[in-house]
C-alpha cells in the first residue's frame, strides 16, 4: 500500500509518500520559522496562511520525485490533531478532497501518534511492547505501548513540555525563536560543573515533568552573573543537562516500572545530542535498547504522518467525508489496530 | 457547461452544481460546520446528477473575503477537489457573489457589498450588475464603515457589514438593504461560467484566498 502523507498541525508543512512494501519514497517539508521569528512565537493566522500556499506545490514536488503517478496512490493520510485548529484544517481539507478526487480512502492521523511511530522508519525498528518518552515542543510524556493505538500515559509534564522549556530559556539569554537548537549548540562550549540546576521531581516517586522551574532558576542565575558568552554558555549547558538527567531518571524508572527492555524517543528534543549520549548510557545499564528517529523527522514531518496513517489504512480504517481537525485530542482515546 | 461551486466564506456553507442552465444546489447556514458538510454536500449533489468530478469544465469556489478560516476551507477543498481531478479553477470573490445574488433576485443593478471584517472594519466593494455578469465600480477594500464612500447612484445595501454598523453608515444613501443575504454557491456559479468562457481560470496551486486584511500580527517589541 503507497499512502501520501499530509502534515500542517503547526509550523511547517509536511509531505511524504510511504509504501508499506518499499518504505519511505520521498518527503519535503516547508518551515516557517523565519516567518514567525520576529513575533517570537508561532502567529496561528500566519501559519494557516502558510500553509494553503505550500501544501499542493509540496505534494506535487513528492510525487514528482517518487516517480509516483496518481493510479499508485492507495490512501491519503493528514493530521487532524491535536494542533492549531486552522492550520490542521488546511492538511485535512486538502488530504480528504484529494483523496476523494482520486477515489482512494482517506485517514485522520494523531499527531502525536504520527511522532510515536517515527523511530519505526529505521532500519531495525523497536517492536512492541515499549516505553515511549514523547518530547517535543507541546508534549513531554511518557507512553507504554503494547501495540498501535495501544497506549496508557505514565506520566506527563505538569507544566511547560521540554521543548518549551528549551526555548523559554534560550529566549532568556538571547538565542531568538525557536532556540532549543541554538541553546544546545551553546551549551557545547559551557562548563558542565560551574552550576547545578535542579532535577524537578525526581526525588519523589511517579513518572511526571515539571520543568518551568528550570527558565526560572536560569533566570536568577543569570542575574548573579556577568552576560558574556562563556556565562550564557555556563547556563546553557547547566540548563540542558539538568533536562537531561530529568527525563533520562524518569526513562529508567519507567522501564523499570514496566519491566520493559526497549525504549523509544520522539518529538523534536529527540534530536538532542547529549540527551542520546545520556539515554544510550543508562540503556546499557538497565540492558535494554534505545530508538530514535533520524534527525530530520524529530521534529515535525510527512513522513510520519504518512507511516502512521498507512498502519492505520492496512488495518481498514477510513475516514468520513467530513474532515473536522481537533485542537485537543488525548491520545489514549485513539484506536486500536491488529 | 459543467460547473461545480463552493461557497463557505461567511456563515453559510452552500455548494452547487451548473449544468447549463440547471442547477443543483445544497446549502445550510452552520457557522462553525463548514468541515463536516461542504465534501458530503458535494458528493450528494455530483451524485443526483450521476456526473463525475471529471466531466467537469470548472471548479468555482468562493475566495473570500469573509471568515479566514470560512474562506480556507473552500481554498483548500477547491485545491484537492480540482488538483485531484485536473480542474482548473475560477476564484470568485464573495463581495461579487453577493451583488449577484441581489441582481438574480431583483434585478436591481448598483449593488453595495459590504460584510462584517469585525475589529471596526467593514469588507466591501460596489458593483453595477447586468445580465452578462458584475463590473465593479469601486474595488474591494477593508475600511472602518464610515470611510465606505460611492458615486451617486441607485444603490442596493447587501451583506452583514450593514446589520453590525447601520449607525455608522447613515451617511450612504441606499433604495434598500438585504443585510440577511448571504454568498451562495449558485451565484459563485454563475460568475465561474463568465470565467470560464473568459478563459479566466488558473491552476489548483494558484486557486488561493483573497483576505483584504493583511495586518494580522504585531511584532513583539
Ligand atoms: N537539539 C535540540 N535540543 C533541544 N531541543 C530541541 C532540539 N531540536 C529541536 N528542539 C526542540 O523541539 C521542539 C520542536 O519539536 P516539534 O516540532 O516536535 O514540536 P511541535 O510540533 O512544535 O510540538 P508538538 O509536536 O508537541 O505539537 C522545539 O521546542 C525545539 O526547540
Ligand atoms: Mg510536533
Amino acid at each position: 500500500m503507497r499512502v501520501l502523507g499530509i502534515e500542517t498541525s503547526c509550523d511547517e508543512t509536511g509531505v511524504a509518500i510511504y509504501d508499506s512494501e518499499a518504505g519511505l519514497l520521498a518527503h519535503a517539508l516547508h518551515s516557517q520559522v523565519d516567518l514567525h521569528a520576529e513575533y517570537g512565537g508561532v502567529v496561528p493566522e500566519l501559519a494557516s496562511r502558510d500553509h494553503v500556499q505550500k501544501t499542493l506545490p509540496l505534494i506535487r514536488e513528492v510525487m514528482d520525485r517518487a516517480g509516483c503517478q496518481v493510479e499508485d496512490v492507495n490512501g491519503i493520510a493528514y493530521t487532524a490533531g491535536p494542533g492549531l485548529l486552522g492550520a490542521l484544517l488546511v492538511g485535512a481539507g486538502v488530504g480528504r478532497n484529494l483523496a476523494y478526487a482520486w477515489n482512494v480512502p482517506a485517514v485522520a492521523v494523531h499527531h502525536m501518534e504520527g511522532h510515536l511511530l517515527a523511530p519505526l522508519l529505521e532500519p531495525n525498528p523497536p517492536v512492541f511492547p515499549f516505553v515511549a518518552l514523547l518530547v517535543s515542543g507541546g508534549h513531554t510524556q511518557l507512553v507504554a505501548v503494547q501495540g498501535i493505538g495501544r497506549y496508557e500515559l505514565l506520566g506527563q509534564s505538569l507544566d511547560d513540555a521540554a521543548g518549551e522549556a528549551f526555548d523559554k530559556t534560550a529566549k532568556l539569554l538571547g538565542l531568538g525563536y525557536p532556540g532549543g537548537p541554538a541553546l544546545s549548540r551553546l551549551a557545547e562550549q559551557g562548563d558542565p560543573h560551574r552550576f547545578k540546576f535542579p532535577r524537578p521531581m525526581t526525588d519523589r516517586p511517579g513518572l511526571d515533568f515539571s520543568f518551568s522551574g528550570l527558565k526560572t532558576f536560569a533566570l536568577t542565575t543569570m542575574n548573579t552573573i556577568g552576560d558574556g558568552v562563556q556565562d550564557k554558555a555556563d547556563v546553557a549547558c547547566a540548563f540542558e543537562i539538568a533536562v537531561v538527567e530529568t527525563l533520562v531518571i524518569k526513562c529508567r524508572r519507567a522501564l523499570q516500572q514496566t519491566g520493559m527492555h526497549t525504549l523509544l524517543i520522539a518529538g523534536g528534543v529527540s534530536a538532542n545530542r547529549r540527551l542520546r549520549e545520556r539515554l544510550d548510557a543508562m540503556a546499557i545499564e538497565e540492558k535494554s535498547s534505545v530508538h530514535y528517529p533520524r534527525l530530520e523527522f524529530c521534529t515535525d514531518n510527512g513522513a510520519m504522518i504518512a507511516f502512521a496513517g498507512c498502519q492505520r489504512l492496512l488495518a481498514g480504517e477510513q475516514h468520513a467525508l467530513a474532515f473536522g481537525a481537533r485542537a485537543r485530542w488525548p491520545m489514549e482515546s485513539l484506536h486500536a489496530i491488529g | 457547461m459543467k460547473i461545480l461551486a463552493l461557497d463557505t466564506a461567511t456563515e453559510g456553507c452552500s455548494v452547487a452544481l451548473l449544468l447549463d442552465d440547471v442547477i443543483i444546489e445544497r446549502g445550510e447556514v452552520a457557522p462553525r460546520g463548514h468541515a463536516d458538510l461542504i465534501l458530503p454536500m458535494v458528493d450528494e449533489v455530483l451524485t443526483e446528477a450521476n456526473v463525475k468530478l471529471s466531466h467537469l469544465d470548472a471548479l468555482a469556489f468562493d475566495r473570500g473575503p469573509g471568515s479566514f478560516t470560512g474562506v480556507r476551507i473552500g481554498t483548500s477543498v477547491a485545491q484537492g477537489l480540482a488538483f485531484g481531478s485536473d480542474l482548473m479553477v475560477s476564484p470568485i470573490s464573495s463581495l461579487a457573489a453577493l451583488a449577484w445574488g441581489v441582481f438574480r433576485e431583483s434585478g436591481h443593478t448598483e449593488v453595495l457589498a459590504l460584510i462584517d471584517a469585525r475589529m471596526d472594519e467593514v469588507y466591501w466593494a460596489a458593483f453595477r450588475c447586468d445580465e452578462r455578469g458584475v463590473n465593479i465600480l469601486v474595488e474591494e477594500q477593508v475600511t472602518p464603515p464610515e470611510q465606505v464612500q460611492v458615486p451617486t447612484g441607485a444603490w442596493v445595501g447587501v451583506g452583514s457589514g450593514w446589520a453590525s454598523y447601520a449607525q455608522r453608515l447613515q451617511h450612504l444613501l441606499v433604495l434598500k438593504i438585504e443585510a440577511e443575504r448571504l454568498p451562495q454557491a449558485r451565484d459563485v456559479a454563475r460568475l465561474g461560467r463568465n470565467a470560464v468562457t473568459q478563459g479566466k481560470l488558473v491552476r489548483a496551486e494558484a486557486a488561493l484566498p483573497v483576505y483584504l486584511r493583511n495586518k494580522v500580527a504585531w511584532a513583539k517589541s
